[in-house]
């Protein structure tokens, strides 16, 4: 049977369930506006852990067996961990998996990697390779500072444009069987350039790849944008979601009623996050901590997150390359 | 012929999108960073100079007491960088706080800190001058220049 709808994207035969979900998330995610909505709060960004990678990989781990812990199951249920971060080698991930110690494919989607490991992992339980799946990423605002900007201590003034990274981990758990809100369809994305340079501008340079991705969901679908009760994209940022809402518009498709950021749905405006927030965590916690709830309790119906991921690296900058960015949607549906 | 550089036909849109993205884009508040540049600059100048003229009234002479008041900055800087507040200090005043003698030293304690887990070798002794390193290299390039240019006109 052929699951592949349009041009690219997969309509799942037997939808897999979103079984369970877990979040954590550093201090000042916890105080912002997701407040509450976390499953543990850390009380500083080193969670007792000696360096900021550690206190990372501390997260991802935490939040794979607390959302395994909730599908009553145990880790050695998981057939596979696909997991993904931002750190140079995923060293988050993959010293997490070490821990964790089952299968695991490491992934490297940058942000865009919430949405990439659910669409694999459900592609892997649809295809019958697997029954039990951990999706799972994190971020750190320090060891992304440290990696692709400054040390964290250094005096610079931040430009309005910039997007402060998420510190937290989300992970949810793909079943073949069991109650819940499923992925029924995705759309793989492709890389878009939009030829944007300046590494601050992450939000405007992944938007061109955003509303490709949407506009072949579309497309391949046939469906509205107001099929969904939301749509969310990764982490565009305030400029990026004003530029998305305009490329959707040149493309005759009005998004703006029921379309928001995960990057302007973490942080409130007086913890000064300038254009909002990014990184892995973002649209995991924003999906994890607040969608999947929503889905759960059927307040919310129908959600396609839109995982959006800036592909540059520092050596790619500081070689004068631009940006190239990939977006990829998943449609949850209760 | 090349392989394809994945572009061809983009670079028109690359344009209009590079033209509306112009359009939206923040400008940063320039007069408010100048403000603040200004004000905090000017602070750290005059703890400069009043730590001079502390040294002078001790009976230096005012040739004598640049060493010493730097040495105090530099310290002052190195120490509110170990404790987190040098950074919180130059998100708001910028330049006000990177041109100094202290947000010189911040740019070298700043990656000794962060750099201090991968050990003194790699991490520390290395990373130092990660960013200070451009300016004392181009600093010694403009000074032999114009060391030069001194002694041809002489």
């Amino acid at each position: 049977m052929n699951k592949k709808s349009g041009n690219q994207t997969i309509a799942y035969a037997d939808p897999p369930v979103l079984a369970a979900a877990a979040t954590i998330a550093g201090p000042m995610e916890g105080e912002g506006l997701l407040n509450g909505q976390f499953d543990r709060v850390l009380e500083d960004n080193l969670a007792g852990q000696d360096t900021w990678e550690k206190s990372e990989s501390y997260m991802l781990e935490w939040a794979v067996r607390t959302a395994v812990s909730r599908t009553g199951g145990t880790l050695d249920d998981i057939d596979c961990i696909l997991a993904g971060d931002l750190l140079n080698q995923l060293m988050s991930a993959h010293f997490a998996a070490r821990s964790l110690g089952r299968p695991f494919l490491g992934l490297y989607g940058a942000c865009s990697t919430m949405a990439e490991s659910m669409l694999l992992g459900a592609a892997l339980i649809d295809g019958g390779f697997a029954s039990r799946v951990a999706a799972a990423v994190s971020s750190h605002h320090d060891a992304a500072e440290r990696q692709y900007r400054y040390p964290t201590e250094l005096g610079v003034q931040r430009p309005p444009l910039a997007q402060w990274t998420v510190t937290g981990s989300g992970a949810v758990v793909l079943a073949r069987e069991g109650q819940g809100p499923r992925l029924t369809v995705a759309t793989i994305g492709k890389v878009v350039d939009a030829g944007l340079k300046d590494p601050n501008a992450m939000g405007p340079a992944m938007t061109p790849a955003a509303a490709d991705t949407l506009w072949h969901h579309l497309q391949d679908t046939g469906r509205q944008p107001n099929y969904y009760d939301i749509i969310l994209t990764g982490d565009l940022g305030q400029v990026g979601k004003t530029l998305l809402i305009q490329l959707m518009q040149e493309k005759g498709i009005d998004i703006a009623a029921n379309y928001e950021d995960c990057g302007l749905m973490i942080y409130r405006e007086d913890q000064d996050p300038h254009a909002g927030a990014s990184g892995c965590a973002s649209s995991a916690l924003v999906m994890c901590g607040h969608a999947f709830p929503l889905l759960v309790t059927g307040r919310l119906k129908r959600v396609l997150l839109i995982g959006t991921g800036s592909l540059h690296s520092p050596t790619s900058y500081q070689q004068k390359e631009s940006i190239p960015a990939i977006a990829h949607a998943v449609a949850i549906e209760a | 012929m090349s392989v394809s550089d994945g572009r061809q036909g983009q670079e028109e849109f690359q344009k209009w999108y590079q033209a509306r993205y112009n359009q939206v884009k923040p400008k940063p508040p320039i007069l408010k960073n100048v403000f603040w540049a200004f004000v905090v600059g000017g602070l750290i100048c005059t703890l400069g100079q009043v730590i001079q003229t502390y040294f002078i009234s001790l009976g230096l002479s005012q040739k004598e007491a640049a060493g010493p008041t730097s040495a105090v900055l530099i310290f002052l800087a190195a120490l509110f960088t170990g404790l987190g507040v040098y950074d919180e200090l130059g998100r708001k005043a910028g330049a006000g706080s990177i041109v100094p003698i202290t947000g010189f030293a911040n740019s070298i304690v700043a990656p000794a800190m962060e750099y201090k887990r991968e050990g003194y070798v790699f991490g520390v002794g290395a990373k130092m001058f990660v960013i200070a390193g451009p300016v004392i290299v181009y600093g010694l390039v403009t000074a032999v220049l114009i060391g030069l240019a001194y002694w041809s006109f002489r």
